[in-house]
């Protein structure tokens, strides 16, 4: 049994945090105060190759796999909330398509999509179905050799710049999700699409989730993603990928947040000698390391074995529950050790608190993971 | 145009130097390395030659334990087409002087027609080596560059070295040796896919006997200069504490901080 990380790999993950360290550190508050990335930023992000991480080389990818992809989200979360901008891009945006699509879909837009020249969404969610996908009430009717689109999809990250989404509708209500739901390549200049409420979110800044409207929208038949009515299938597999990435950010985010409380408990005095000396902080440093390691293993096995081609339904729901509950743990301790100044906006552990709120919620609410998880240990009885 | 670029794998400039007892060497458990910081200048100056020149074909080179080969493995994600790496047992204690006579007999009949060296690694701080090769090479040497311009048609290269007080700019027939000073570039970090890449490009390892070189003139045996002694030096905290009326200690103090801390 090896856990050592490939060479390049390793080799990816130094040039990200050098990366993230020089270039992303310094705007960071910039980001929070402004809610905006600036667009430069996004170019070089780019041309380095952060947007297309996982993909193999012939789409234009970098090509490390979903190890490669976790330990540099690893490294983004410790440095920036605005991770989720390139997995909501990478982990289930195009990765939708990497999975779902046709190798002539792939070769047509994997490439653009890997280069960061367009920006891929998910569009699932619904007014009426987040954690109920069955209960999409988008609709898809053919007409000649076009689908057209109606309804509206909520709280689509990056929804508001993405020029690619992944829009998943009701083309058989009788079916159910299985069968009933297909995903469609939406280009946003397809007539009949229209970005909507751009929404005001606790945390997260710089990276905006937005509602889409589509109204009679057209879409040519051959952007029917993959196989008619496979969308459901499409959407797990890609939310499987999602998780454990977002694990990787949890654990990245969670580790800074340590290395801080460390930092801060060695250097806040009171009662004559730092508070680093007193169990009751030391244990709640023990507690955050225990648990983040803990995450991190987790996360690497679950990316490892998807990397080998495994399933791994169960594992990523795991890894994903885990991991945002540590990272909500480990935040709120933090906040604790640092006492009033954690509690301070012009410090980062309150954005952090405020950031990793979320990891419970989205790409499937914790209770959702509960319910695959179980599901799939009562189908295998182990 | 070919370009040879040295680097040196040195321990990570922010890395807590240990050594233990009677050594002569740090101790390197748990230490990370880099590359050396100038010569990454050196080797971001291959990168924009080849992007103002076009076909410039880029080789690097090191000389160290088999270790030093990931500074070669970022050569080569940087953009590098190929490497060397010198490496045999029998350099263990060599010093600049060996290193250099190593690496001009690995670059000999390369027919490079520059090649570029950090102006010192920051580790042992001898600022020999780049000499040194041009030395054995019998090549010309411009150290301290920061700014280069190569000629291809007429075969020459005008560098540009910032002293201590004037600027130089000095004209050279190629082939020669450049040594990189702060301020020639700002080196880029390798692209991802570049890493990915590099992983199917090829390090050749040339051995002592590769190099045609006899016993004698390796490691310590060959070395012009011995380490008699290694420490590291206690920290004896040097803090001072000016008393008196703010205006007699102020102009003590501006004294102090121009002429011992020479900031200003």
């Amino acid at each position: 049994m090896d856990f050592t990380i490939p060479e390049d790999l390793e080799m990816v993950r130094r040039t990200a945090r050098d990366y993230f360290n020089d270039r992303i550190l310094p705007v960071v508050d910039k980001i929070e105060e402004e809610d905006e990335i600036p667009p430069e930023l996004i170019k070089e992000l780019a041309e380095m190759g952060f947007f297309g991480l996982p993909f193999p080389e012939k789409y234009g990818g970098v090509g490390i796999g979903e190890l490669g992809y976790c330990l540099v989200l690893e490294e983004l979360g410790a440095a920036a909330p605005f991770g989720n901008l390139i997995g909501a891009h990478t982990g289930i945006g195009a990765m939708s398509i990497y999975l779902g699509g046709t190798e002539e879909q792939k070769m047509k837009y994997l490439p653009d999509l890997c280069a960061g020249k367009k920006i891929a969404a998910f569009g699932l969610t619904e007014p009426s179905a987040g954690s109920d996908a069955a209960n999409l009430q988008t609709t898809a009717v053919r007409k000649g050799d076009k689908f057209i689109i109606n309804g509206s999809k909520q709280w689509i990250t990056n929804g508001n710049i993405a020029d690619v989404i992944i829009v998943y509708a009701v083309t058989d209500k009788a079916l159910g999700a299985r069968g009933g739901v297909t995903a469609f390549i939406v280009e946003k200049t397809f007539p009949g699409f229209k970005v909507g409420k751009i929404d005001q979110k606790m945390g997260l800044r710089g990276s905006h989730t937005a509602e889409l409207i589509f109204e009679d929208m057209e879409v040519p038949a051959e952007n029917v993603l993959g196989e008619f009515g496979a969308g459901f299938v499409t959407a797990m597999k890609a939310l499987d990928v999602g998780r454990i990435g977002l694990a990787g950010g949890a654990v990245g985010g969670a580790q800074k947040l340590l290395e801080m409380s460390i930092q801060w408990a060695q250097q806040r005095v009171q009662f004559g000698q730092p508070i680093a000396n007193n169990q009751a902080i030391q244990w709640m440093l023990v507690d955050m390391a225990t648990k983040i390691h803990a995450a991190r293993l987790m996360t690497y096995n679950a990316a490892w074995k998807m990397d080998q081609g495994q399933k791994c339904t169960r594992e990523a729901a795991m890894v994903k529950l885990y991991a945002s509950e540590m990272a909500c743990e480990v935040a709120d301790m933090a906040v604790q050790i640092h006492g009033g100044i954690g509690y301070m906006k012009e410090y980062r552990i309150e954005r952090a608190y405020r950031d990793t709120r979320i990891l419970k919620i989205y790409e499937g609410t914790n209770e959702i993971q509960k319910l695959v998880i179980a599901r799939e240990l009562l189908k295998a009885g182990k | 145009m070919k370009v040879a670029v040295l680097v040196k794998h040195v321990p990570d400039t922010e890395t807590r130097i240990q050594v233990k007892p009677g050594d002569k060497k740090i101790n390197e458990e748990g230490v990370t390395y880099i590359i050396s910081p100038f010569d990454e200048f050196a080797m971001e100056e291959a990168l924009l030659l080849r992007e103002r020149l076009g076909d410039v074909q880029i080789t690097a080179v090191a000389l160290g334990p088999q270790k030093a080969t990931e500074a070669l493995r970022t050569c080569l994600a940087l953009g590098a087409d190929d490497a060397i790496l010198v490496s045999d047992p029998a350099f263990e204690g060599a010093d600049a002087y060996v290193t250099a006579k190593a690496l001009a007999a690995a670059l000999k009949g390369g027919n490079y027609d520059l090649i570029l060296a950090g102006k010192q690694a920051v580790d042992d701080d001898a600022a020999y080596v780049g000499t040194a090769v041009a030395e054995f090479l019998d090549l010309p040497v411009i150290n301290l560059v920061t700014k280069l311009e190569v000629n291809k048609a007429a075969g020459t290269a005008v560098a540009a070295r910032d002293l201590d007080g004037y600027s130089q700019v000095i004209e050279v027939k190629l082939p020669a040796v450049f040594t990189a000073q702060k301020g020639l570039n700002n080196p880029r970090l390798p692209a991802l896919m570049g890493i990915m890449k590099a992983k199917k490009k090829e390090i050749r390892t040339l051995n002592a006997q590769a190099l045609g070189l006899a016993p004698n003139e390796l490691g310590a045996e060959g070395a012009k200069v011995e380490v008699k002694e290694m420490f590291v030096p206690s920290k004896a905290r040097k803090n001072k504490v000016l008393t008196g009326a703010p205006a007699e200690t102020a102009p003590e103090l501006v004294k102090l901080l121009a002429e011992e801390a020479k900031v200003l």
